[in-house]
């Protein structure tokens, strides 16, 4: 059009741009807590691992000049949060989920203190790929400026599917979820497991972090995060625990969390807020469709300290 | 006068005479040392309203005898109040500036009636004579150099579509989004604000996410009413937007997209504020004021400015400088449902207490207001 606008293509575009940009942290979260539930356990502290991510990636690309530098650190980061946790739910009689929560508050309280000096400087950003190069319309452009973490988000989830299914650890993850009793007989240390299946959540969910840190909204502040962290913990029992449905239930929140802005946009602007509420409206209804008193949910690890 | 030299003798008598005095008739006991309490409701470097209130407390830090005691991050709730009583207490604060709207009622009220020998001065609230003597609010009328913003974007823009992000639809946002659009539209008629609001005050998604949208739309200036505009201006720029700050000077965030912006001036009040009460004054207890008063200003003109633009805008400026002042918000103002909300021939002038009960937006404002 003449004057540069797209009308009411904004919204589909939007969107999709949505679905592509906000999705990223949601993905790795969700992954890594997949990886992490599986093996019987849930961090429930991850939303502070995103954040302590954002902080240190942040960090370590103003310092270092080098966003990708920043990421490994986001990750090393978020693997000894996970190391913590697993850490002190190796101890008897201690609840993952009270744990979980402490770190969440921990996580983030230390990320707003030992981010303080961060705020007003601006970091090197991620790089992003240009897959918008064929189409001459600005927007469009805009939609496909791709990050090279979503690729890698994406690339993940089947990996991690069929890893679960085929390969000896990812067996080994769920025998431990499954029953600690099996594993245990098969010669292997329960705890160990999940030390490290919590230490690879916690790693991709620090990676999560440096995504919204170093790329999109691109800063650090102490409102980054706003709740995605454990946005991205429900979403993993609302995809069952299986890393494909979680891609698809990351994309469909990204794009969600974009439907508000855009129709506002075009000039739908009654119940703006019915909108913005739209993620979470979903995953409510989704619950309640699918949920029964008479059994577990399906897909839920037996170990799980939610379904024993 | 040059303050720094007020011994600190004077300034304690001074401030005992008005402040406590005369608020509460009784001659009262000073401490050696006058401590001033700021509070803040979020983090005090976050490029916008807090930030904004802290660099006013760092230019009474430079003040000799006083001392500055501050805290952060603290919610609109009894959390207040504990931090009120602890200043008060542990510090021996005499004058506290509780900065953020919610903090008001009933929270500085309530320590307000228990602490009457005490001085409480809050931003944004609308003090009235049921209200404690000794509680005063002050607050600037910066859609006066949202105006002037509005101007200078109404020039720079090619489309003529200016984008307003906004937290929520309460008065002083709509103000600012309504003298934005105005100021835009008296140098280009055709100029539109659309306005996204993403329903907080800190939401960086969803700031970005409002920056993209508008974009997309072909708007090519924006500006924004959220605690922290850093999010809009990094994200605008980025897509090869122009940009109007908020709050405080954002133009080191982007030195070529940065147009100019509405800031507030706390730095130059607060020490006057301090001077009312040496001098025996006395701070009013309803304090209001525009870029006259110097409680706001605006931002330097970024090098995209054209002259033209920079002429116009310092024209506006020139009119709100002048004795007799320049209303925005003039007689037959339509809202964009077409609906008369001020009758011609009735000014609004800035005090108007009217104005600080909007609840439209004004024609060429693309946006509802639910």
């Amino acid at each position: 059009m003449a004057d540069g606008s797209i009308g009411l293509w904004t919204v589909p575009l939007a969107v999709l741009g949505g679905a592509i940009r906000v999705s990223t942290p949601f993905l790795f979260v969700s992954l890594g807590e997949c990886i992490t539930e599986r093996s019987g356990r849930i961090n429930l502290g991850l939303e502070g691992t995103l954040v302590m991510g954002a902080m240190s990636a942040y960090g370590i690309s103003y310092v270092t000049g080098s966003p990708w530098l920043g990421v490994l650190a986001a990750g090393i980061t978020g693997a000894l949060l996970g190391a913590l946790h697993a850490g002190i739910c190796s101890l008897p009689r201690v609840n993952d989920v009270a744990v979980g929560i402490a770190l969440m508050l921990f996580g983030t309280g230390l990320a707003f203190y030992l981010g303080k000096p961060l705020i007003e400087p601006t970091a090197p950003r991620l790089p992003a790929i240009d897959f918008g190069w064929w189409s001459d319309v600005p927007q469009v452009r805009a939609a496909l400026r791709v990050n090279v973490l979503f690729l890698i988000g994406v690339a993940l989830a089947p990996i991690l599917y069929w890893a679960f299914r085929t390969t000896r650890w990812g067996l080994l993850i769920r025998t431990a979820g499954e029953s600690s009793d099996a594993a245990r007989a098969m010669g292997h240390s329960v705890l160990l497991i999940r030390l490290r299946a919590t230490m690879v959540g916690g790693f991709l969910a620090g990676i999560g972090g440096s995504f919204l840190s170093l790329f999109y909204p691109g800063s650090w502040n102490e409102g980054l995060s706003s709740g995605q962290g454990i946005t991205a913990v429900a979403l993993v029992i609302f995809a069952r625990w299986d890393p494909l449905l979680c891609l698809w239930a990351s994309l469909a929140f990204g794009g969600a969390a974009a439907l508000g802005p855009a129709l506002q946009s075009v000039g739908v602007t009654s119940g703006y807020h019915l909108f913005n509420a739209a993620p979470y409206i979903l995953t409510l209804a989704i619950m309640i469709i699918t949920c029964s008193p008479k059994r577990t949910l399906t897909g839920a690890p037996a170990e799980l300290s939610i379904t024993r | 006068m040059d303050f720094g030299r007020i011994s600190r003798r004077h300034l304690l008598q001074g401030g005992a005479a008005l402040t406590l005095g005369a608020a509460a008739g009784v001659r009262p006991a000073f401490a050696a040392d006058t401590t001033i309490g700021f509070i803040y409701v979020g983090s005090r470097d976050d490029y916008g309203y807090n930030q904004a209130h802290a660099q006013g407390a760092a230019a009474l830090k430079k003040i000799p005898g006083l001392k500055v005691v501050e805290e952060e991050k603290v919610p609109e709730t009894d959390a207040v109040e504990k931090t009120i009583e602890s200043m008060i207490n542990l510090d021996g604060a005499t004058l506290l500036f509780p900065t953020s709207f919610g903090y008001y009622n009933p929270h500085m009220i309530k320590m307000a009636n228990k602490y009457p020998k005490l001085r409480f001065e809050h931003c944004g609230g609308l003090w009235s004579d049921k209200d404690p003597k000794n509680a005063g609010s002050y607050f600037g009328y910066i859609d006066e150099a949202q105006y002037i913003s509005g101007v200078v974007a109404g020039l720079t823009s090619k489309s003529s579509k200016l984008g307003f992000v906004a937290a929520k639809p309460i008065p002083q946002v709509l103000r600012n989004i309504n003298a934005f659009e105005l100021g835009a539209k008296s140098v280009n008629p055709k100029a539109t604000t659309q306005v996204i609001f993403t329903g907080d005050w800190s939401m960086p998604v969803k700031e970005a996410e409002a920056t993209n949208s508008l974009i997309d739309q072909g708007v090519d200036v924006l500006t924004c009413h959220v605690d922290g505009p850093k999010t809009m201006v990094e994200n605008a720029a980025r897509r090869g937007a122009f940009v109007c700050g908020y709050h405080v000077n954002q133009s080191p965030l982007a030195p070529k997209a940065y147009l100019t912006g509405a800031e507030w001036n706390w730095e130059a009040l607060y020490p006057k504020f301090v001077k009312m009460i040496a001098t025996g004054e006395g701070i009013p207890n309803f304090y209001r004021g525009g870029l006259k008063e110097e409680i706001v200003k605006t931002s330097p003109y970024g090098e995209a400015v054209s002259a033209e633009a920079r002429k116009a805008a310092d024209e506006a400026k020139a009119k709100f400088l002048s004795a007799e002042g320049f209303a925005i918000f003039k007689g037959g103002l339509v809202d964009n449902k077409g609906k008369t909300v001020i009758p011609a021939g009735t000014d609004r002038g800035q005090k108007d207490p009217e104005l600080e009960k909007m609840d439209y937006l004004v024609e060429g404002v693309i946006g509802a207001t639910s």
